[in-house]
């Protein structure tokens, strides 16, 4: 298949423009005639739901959760990336555009990346007319601040709560939508699998959680705004219930899935703490301006860390890159603290830790100025951990964070299978091999706000308005095939949870497909897969039945794809000979220990065509053309 | 720790349910919801039905959980209950564990309430009328800090219905002033003040939600620090819009 990115010809500042003029049109009388379904209401879905209805279209838009409002993107904390230059720093659009290419290891499309930078400005614009309350400055400007080592002021926030308050805006919009009729709100309804007619998709099936009952909607066009497959790994700071079903059953009908071993790790999480812990939670990255990484010089130091001298103590950020010291990138800061707890010098209980100390800067600043900057997260650690970080380092450990792959996406977001498209941290479109802080808000709400309002009308205008019945085989197949999964699932008489297996299989992810990747590790990892999949089928202890609310079941269905998608992670990361952003090949190094990636040979964004259960993905590799940036090695010496 | 649950059991909307016993053994490090995975896992072990509760972000901000414990919603520390964690227990106590109860939170299965009120409320206003793509540049709106930090501390609700699950009237009152706030502080929001007060607070009542009888529960159980002053607000947002209406 040749993969054909459909990047407008001309100079990378008109390509958006001249697009936008050269697609394709609904006439507004028409749009009335069209269906879209919009699967999640997250920043993306809800953002495009809300416009798609604005301009006309019946949208049908679907949840799991029992609100629009709380999707995973409410837990975002830091911020939203805008060119504005309202600081006057030196931002432009080309500066954002260039910091994310960059900042992606040059692994995402030029054409891509330049058309987000573009239309962040008007992001901003549109979420203040809705009425969110971002930080502002005394005389009323908005306020910004600089985030995830970008040298400019470019970061819009409200408080620690900028993902809830841009959801908000757009669950508001979307509310106003489903007043007017033009959304039907489905809440509490999974997407099970998604329904081809003739090669294009044309609808969905759903299961309705509370009652069990599987059902048909038929559309001209469908958008998975589903969010990311960081859950893969079990522990992560996603919300539990994020999950990657919707994507990757669209990957098993047809859908090429890019990059799934581009994940990031996030280097300022709260530490394991047991083996009942289900999820971790991420302190912002801010800490690193002012706290100490650092880890006792010998193995197995159980004394208290403010009993620790000076002399004994190990700064291994600051010993190994003094220019950037505690504030080298996050794949950086991750890597070297899995490094020095290999070693056997971690911290805490579980030895999978090390210290994040502001006893310096409450020393050098009081503890007052320490507390107006931190005071809140300082909270949040103490609730979780019961220790207070203002009397005793803080322990940290990188956890999962966000996926960088997805469903793979042409510049118009639709996916290799016609009439579908996947928005937000579900395609795997802006970010090359590592994200940048503050980008993903950013590029959800482009996606939906400025992106598939325009680029679904070049699909659909030469689409018939005929609507395709759910009566027809395609959809009564699709039903049949969830029914029979549903089925299957329960009547397994095993031992092992679900919960017990994704359980295992997030520690194999974590252990070989983590934050470093070796050749011999990862094919051992994907015999272990295959054996936890066939454990998995065969073991597996479930209750209940597929007629009421029943989480087990839920929770068994995703587990089913985790298996598979992981398998696929180990498998794209075994081919990708090199190392890039989030994924870091032990084989492939400077001599300084740093990522080294091989331009020559891996320019490429890596596109797996599903073969069938048991047979290996194909590979299609979509090459990378650079035009504007020059391609550099990365280095924090 | 041991402890002894009490947990609502009710099969489903229209079944009758009943508090049921389990006794526990747990780490005190646990969160409140972590406690309730491991007696989870225990059930399916048995091959006993889970108890179903609502839950995602576990961080506090989503607004999904919601468990009423010991009598008190979110139980014995103002926070969410995914913030709540077991070291705020004895060992040996006995822990009462229920769903929120309001006629307009109706019960889905055991600790699972439907919430779907809180959004018609929403839907009936609680929004600025803004076409995607007609916005004019954002710093072209001045907002003084303390107007936009009112605002915020307005729109940091959560929806969690505490605020309905500690009143002895099941008022939202809490929740809709919250909402009706971050609206009318702003100067975006104002056009549509009084449509907005008017048709959220119609859609309230339709809900069967009960009135205020000012005692303050609400906001003294309020996770997020919602203050008595956005119910104050509502009230004078929606008598001046009752005085003057052109609408409804
Ligand atoms: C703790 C944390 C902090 C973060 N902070 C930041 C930050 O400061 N800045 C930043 O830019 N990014 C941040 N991110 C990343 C960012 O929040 C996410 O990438 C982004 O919000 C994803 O938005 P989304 O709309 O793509 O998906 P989500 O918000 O995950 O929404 C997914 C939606 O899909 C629905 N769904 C999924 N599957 C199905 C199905 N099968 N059927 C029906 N519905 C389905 C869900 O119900 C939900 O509505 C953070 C992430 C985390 C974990
Ligand atoms: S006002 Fe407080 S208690 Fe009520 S729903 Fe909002 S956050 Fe929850
Ligand atoms: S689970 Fe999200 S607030 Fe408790």
């Amino acid at each position: 298949m040749k993969l054909d990115s459909k990047i407008p010809e001309g100079p990378l500042a008109e390509k958006w423009n001249k697009h936008k003029f050269s697609v394709k049109l609904v006439n507004p009388a028409n749009k009335r005639k069209y269906d879209i379904i919009v699967v999640g209401t997250g920043l993306a879905g809800a953002s495009a739901a809300a416009s798609l209805a604005e301009l006309g279209y019946n949208v049908e838009a679907f949840t799991y959760h029992d609100s629009p409002r709380r999707a995973h993107s409410i837990a975002a904390q830091g911020g939203i990336n805008a060119a504005k230059n309202y600081q006057n720093d030196g931002d432009s659009i080309y500066r954002l555009f260039y910091d994310t290419i960059k900042g992606g290891d040059y692994r995402a499309r030029e054409g891509n990346v330049f058309r987000l930078a573009e239309v962040s400005v008007n992001i901003i614009d549109q979420c203040v007319a809705q009425g969110v309350p971002f930080a502002r400055e005394y005389g009323g400007l908005l306020s910004n601040r600089s985030f995830g080592g970008a040298q400019v002021s470019r970061t819009f926030y409200a408080r620690g709560q900028t993902g809830q308050q841009l959801l908000l805006g757009a669950y508001s919009s979307l509310s106003r939508q489903v007043a007017t009729g033009k959304v039907k709100m489905y809440t509490r309804t999974e997407v099970m699998d998604i329904v081809l007619v003739d090669g294009q998709a044309r609808g969905v099936v759903t299961r309705n959680l509370i009652t069990g009952k599987i059902e048909s909607h038929a559309a001209h066009a469908v958008l998975l705004c589903t969010g990311g497959y960081g859950n893969v790994f079990y522990l992560s700071t996603n919300a539990l219930n994020c999950n990657a079903s919707a994507t990757w059953r669209a990957h098993k009908k047809g859908a090429l899935f890019a990059n799934p071993c581009f994940t990031q790790i996030h280097p300022t999480c709260i530490p394991v703490s047991g083996e009942y812990q289900s999820k971790l939670t991420l302190m912002s990255e801010s800490l690193r301006n002012d706290g100490r990484v650092w880890v006792p010089k010998k193995g197995g130091d159980t004394r208290r860390a403010e009993d620790i001298p000076e002399a004994e103590r190990d700064y291994f950020l600051e010993r190994r890159y003094p220019a950037f010291g505690n504030l080298v990138p996050r794949d950086v800061a991750s890597r070297n603290a899995k490094y020095v707890c290999d070693e056997g010098r971690g911290v805490g209980d579980t030895k999978l830790a090390v210290y994040l100390d502001f006893a310096d800067a409450i020393r050098r600043d009081g503890l007052n100025v320490i507390s107006a900057k931190y005071g809140n997260l300082f909270e949040m650690y103490e609730k979780i951990t019961g220790e207070d970080p203002y009397k005793t380092a803080m322990r940290i450990y990188p956890a999962v964070h966000y996926t960088m792959g997805g469903l793979w996406v042409d510049y118009n977001l639709m996916t290799t299978i016609p009439g579908l498209y996947a928005l937000g941290e579900a395609n795997f479109s802006d970010h090359g091999a590592n994200r940048l802080g503050a980008s993903a808000l950013m590029q959800g709400l482009a996606d939906g706000y400025f992106v598939i309002p325009y680029t679904i009308g070049d699909y659909l205008a030469v689409m018939p308005w005929d609507k395709v019945s759910t009566d027809r085989p395609e959809f009564r197949e699709a039903e049949a095939s969830v029914h029979g999964m549903v089925n299957r699932l329960l009547t397994i008489k095993g031992e092992k949870s679900p919960n017990q297996i994704h359980k295992e299989l997030g520690k194999i992810i974590w252990d070989y497909c983590g934050m470093s990747r070796n050749a011999e590790g990862l094919k051992d990892a994907r015999q272990r897969v295959r054996s936890l999949q066939d454990e998995f089928w065969n073991n597996l202890k479930m209750v209940g039945t597929g007629d009421e609310l029943n989480h087990t079941l839920e929770k068994a269905s995703r587990v089913a794809d985790y298996l598979e998608l992981g398998e696929l992670m180990i498998v794209d990361a075994l081919n990708r000979d090199e190392s890039c952003g989030g994924h870091f090949r032990e084989e492939f190094q400077t001599e300084d220990g740093e990522a080294l990636r091989d331009d020559a040979n891996y320019a490429y964004v890596a596109a797996w065509a599903y073969k069938g259960a048991g047979k290996d993905s194909e590979l299609h590799k979509e090459d990378l053309v650079f035009e504007n940036v020059k391609l550099t090695q990365r280095s924090y010496k | 720790m041991k402890l002894k649950l009490r947990i609502w059991r009710q099969k489903d909307a229209n079944s009758k349910g009943k508090l049921v016993d389990y006794d526990v053994d747990v780490n005190s490090h646990m969160s409140f919801l972590e406690m309730l995975d491991e007696l989870n896992e225990q059930l399916v072990e048995k091959g006993e039905e889970p108890v179903a509760f609502d839950h995602d972000c576990r961080e506090g901000i989503c607004g999904t959980c919601n468990l009423y414990i010991n009598g008190r919603p979110h139980g014995p520390v103002r926070t969410t209950t995914c913030q709540l964690h077991m070291r705020h227990f004895n060992e040996g106590e006995t822990i009462v564990i229920e769903p929120f109860r309001a006629k307009s939170f109706p019960i889905v299965k055991d600790l699972i309430i439907d919430r779907s009120s809180f959004d018609r409320i929403v839907q009936a206003g609680g929004y600025i009328s803004v076409n995607t793509g007609s916005a004019r540049d954002a710093n072209e709106t001045l907002i003084p800090k303390p107007i936009a930090d009112e605002a915020f501390n307005s729109a940091a609700c959560i929806a969690c219905g505490a605020c309905v699950a500690a009143c002895k009237n099941a008022s939202a009152m809490l929740f809709v002033g919250a909402q009706i706030s971050k609206f009318a502080l702003l100067p975006q929001g104002k056009a549509e003040r009084k449509t907005r007060a008017e048709k959220m607070v119609a859609q309230m009542d339709a809900e069967g939600f009960g009135a205020c009888s000012n005692i303050g529960a609400c906001s003294a159980e309020c996770p997020k620090e919602i203050s008595m002053a956005n119910i104050a607000r509502m009230n004078r947002e929606y008598f001046g819009a009752k005085l003057t209406s052109t609408n409804l």
